[in-house]
């Protein structure tokens, strides 16, 4: 199971590169997102994929399984959802002053006429 | 009192700027009393930091009362508690220099809160004990980044601000990765329980250099080592003077002081490849730095490419890892902190006071300013490390250990890029300051008494740091010994804080 999620994990960051490697600002926010989604999968399949119980204080439950990951799993998904979004932000100042969302374009130093 | 002592730093910056934002808009002058106050009580903390960590050893705070490897621990040895205290002289030295600089506009869009946590997080990742909790600060501090390098949304903001935030959420998602590979591997997030684990494992420990590079990619991006400083003079060149010297100063050497940590505590199993590898990244680092800081004669990009050869020298101490190595890293990490802010904030006046930041387009400013001119002769040579001044005891320490492990050439080339500094500072001086005169009539009628203020704070705390530096050397003795014996480092899990 845990190599099946690796291999899965691993596509998705392929997938990401490509987009990221693309000259379109959204294509690129889209590849950020699903490269914080293949990196969140491998973390999550780094403490073994459900093996136990839910780890809550119980004597009757012998084996738990790993509670870390899964916080720190959310913490890290809280963190990309507000990155992403001021990403958005930006990506749309970027459209709107530069006329442009062809990285390609974003070069050397653009003139202020304001 | 101890208790909440180690939190301090990153909690009294926090709250100040949700104080900030509930003060709203419109009372621009209350933010800037605030502000400025949040920094001078940082100061008085840090400095009640130091004085105890000095005294009593390693201050540590298990928050909410989570036993050691469990909960995220805060700890607090000596080359935190210096660090703190530098990024709480650095801090006011910048708000008080924001006043006249960073103008009404972005004063009323957040821009002391932005500082503020943006604070908050660099403390925090200072201070931490637990390496996830470094990752959180560290999106802490990059988050309030990325708002204060497009704050102001000019062209150049937004195009390079949309760059420096790709390239540092790609290097975040691969500290997440490490972190994974880390905990598989090791099973702990507490970086003194890594270490002591670690240390007490005897079998193939070679997924760690693995980890190591990981880690290692993800840290010379923040910190701007050789193949991955490509962001760093372009991004770093775009916002305004005070947030500029604020990066410049600060947040690069927040991945040196990651480096340091994770090399010193993690990575001690294969250091013939790992230590190996940091060495010939910083040697790469220095000659590249070199080179682009003689290329430009655009005073900022000058300085931006200072910036990357002392990251070059203190990661070069940090590969050595004996105390010699390390106690000259410490120093000049520091060092570096103080004089990089001064001569931003010099170099800020100028560009304020003649609207030019091309050093062929300006000349014979000592006539007009002979007190800034002579303060910046002082800073160059200070960066250059000409004794006494600060930057050549450092310099001294890192050379001694590169000769003493054998590392000829890179001894040479570290001695050769001060040659290559001390050219390319004062070739700003002389073309600045000296030189036919300029047009005079041509200067911007602003006030500056603050931006002098902070400029020379920051050159006389470098000097007085420089002649003190014999009276202060047992505290660098102490800071680095945690990272040239880990093992010093750890010892608060055993119970005998």
């Amino acid at each position: 199971m845990e190599i099946l999620i690796i291999i899965v994990a691993g596509i998705m960051i392929g997938a990401s590169v490509y987009l990221m490697l693309s000259k379109s600002l959204i294509r690129i926010i889209i590849g950020t997102g699903i490269l914080s989604h293949g990196i969140l999968l491998m973390l999550l399949t780094m403490g073994g994929l459900k093996r136990g119980g839910i780890p809550v204080l119980d004597d009757s439950v012998q084996q738990y399984s790993d509670p870390l990951p899964q916080a720190m799993l959310l913490t890290v998904i809280v963190i990309t959802f507000a990155l992403t979004a001021y990403m958005l932000v930006i990506a749309i100042r970027v459209y709107r002053e530069l006329g442009t969302d062809n990285v390609e374009e974003l070069k050397g130093v653009p003139r202020e006429d304001d | 009192m101890t208790d909440i002592l180690p939190i301090l730093p990153m909690l009294v910056p926090f709250i100040a700027g949700i104080i900030l934002l509930a003060i709203g808009r419109t009372n621009v002058f209350l933010h800037r009393v605030v502000a400025s106050l949040t920094g001078l009580l940082l100061i008085i903390i840090s400095f009640f930091i130091v004085a105890y960590v000095a005294r009593y050893g390693m201050v540590v705070t298990h928050v909410g009362n989570w036993e050691a490897p469990f909960g995220i621990s805060v700890v607090i040895d000596m080359l935190a508690a210096l660090l703190v205290l530098a990024t709480a002289i650095v801090t006011l030295a910048v708000v008080v220099y924001s006043f006249q600089s960073i103008g009404a506009a972005r004063e009323k869009f957040f821009y002391y809160p932005m500082i503020m946590f943006m604070i908050s997080g660099i403390n925090g990742a200072f201070t931490t004990g637990d390496i996830f909790n470094m990752f959180v600060f560290f999106e802490v501090f990059l988050l309030s980044s990325y708002v204060l390098i497009t704050l102001g949304g000019t062209k150049i903001q937004l195009q390079e601000g949309f760059k420096y935030f790709l390239v540092n959420i790609i290097a975040s998602n691969f500290f997440v990765l490490a972190v994974a590979y880390l905990y598989s591997a090791v099973g702990s997030l507490n970086m003194a329980d890594i270490h002591n684990k670690l240390a007490a494992f005897d079998g193939d420990a070679s997924i760690m250099s693995l980890i190591a590079v990981v880690m290692l990619f993800v840290f010379a991006t923040k910190a701007g080592l050789f193949p991955f400083y490509f962001w760093l003079p372009g991004s770093y060149f775009a916002p305004p003077m005070p947030i500029m010297t604020i990066f410049g100063a600060l947040l690069t050497k927040v991945g040196v002081y990651a480096i340091a940590r994770v090399y010193s505590l993690f990575f001690m199993d294969n250091t013939g490849l790992t230590h190996q590898m940091l060495m010939l990244l910083a040697v790469l680092t220095i000659i590249m730095g070199s080179i682009g800081a003689i290329a430009y004669s655009d005073m900022k990009k000058i300085i931006i490419y200072n910036i990357l050869i002392a990251i070059g020298i203190i990661i070069a101490g940090i590969a050595m890892m004996d105390e010699m190595g390390t106690i000259g890293a410490t120093y000049y990490l520091i060092h570096d902190i103080f004089i990089k802010a001064g001569l931003f904030f010099l170099i800020g006046f100028i560009i304020y006071r003649t609207g030019e930041s091309d050093i062929t387009k300006l000349g014979g400013l000592i006539k007009i300013h002979p007190v800034t001119g002579w303060m910046f002769l002082i800073a160059a040579f200070g960066l250059a490390g000409v004794p006494p001044l600060p930057g050549f005891y450092g310099k001294l320490f890192i050379v001694t250990s590169l000769f003493e492990n054998g590392h000829m050439i890179s001894g040479i080339i570290v001695l050769l890029s001060s040659l290559v500094v001390l050219y390319s500072v004062i070739r700003i001086f002389i073309s600045v300051f000296w030189g036919e005169s300029m047009d005079f009539t041509k200067l911007k009628p602003i006030s500056y008494d603050k931006l002098l203020f902070s400029s020379f704070l920051m050159v006389i705390i470098m000097v007085a740091f420089g002649f003190g530096a014999d009276f202060l050397y047992p505290l660098f003795d102490s800071a680095a010994q945690s990272l040239y014996d880990p093992a010093s480092y750890s010892v608060y899990l055993l119970g005998v804080e």
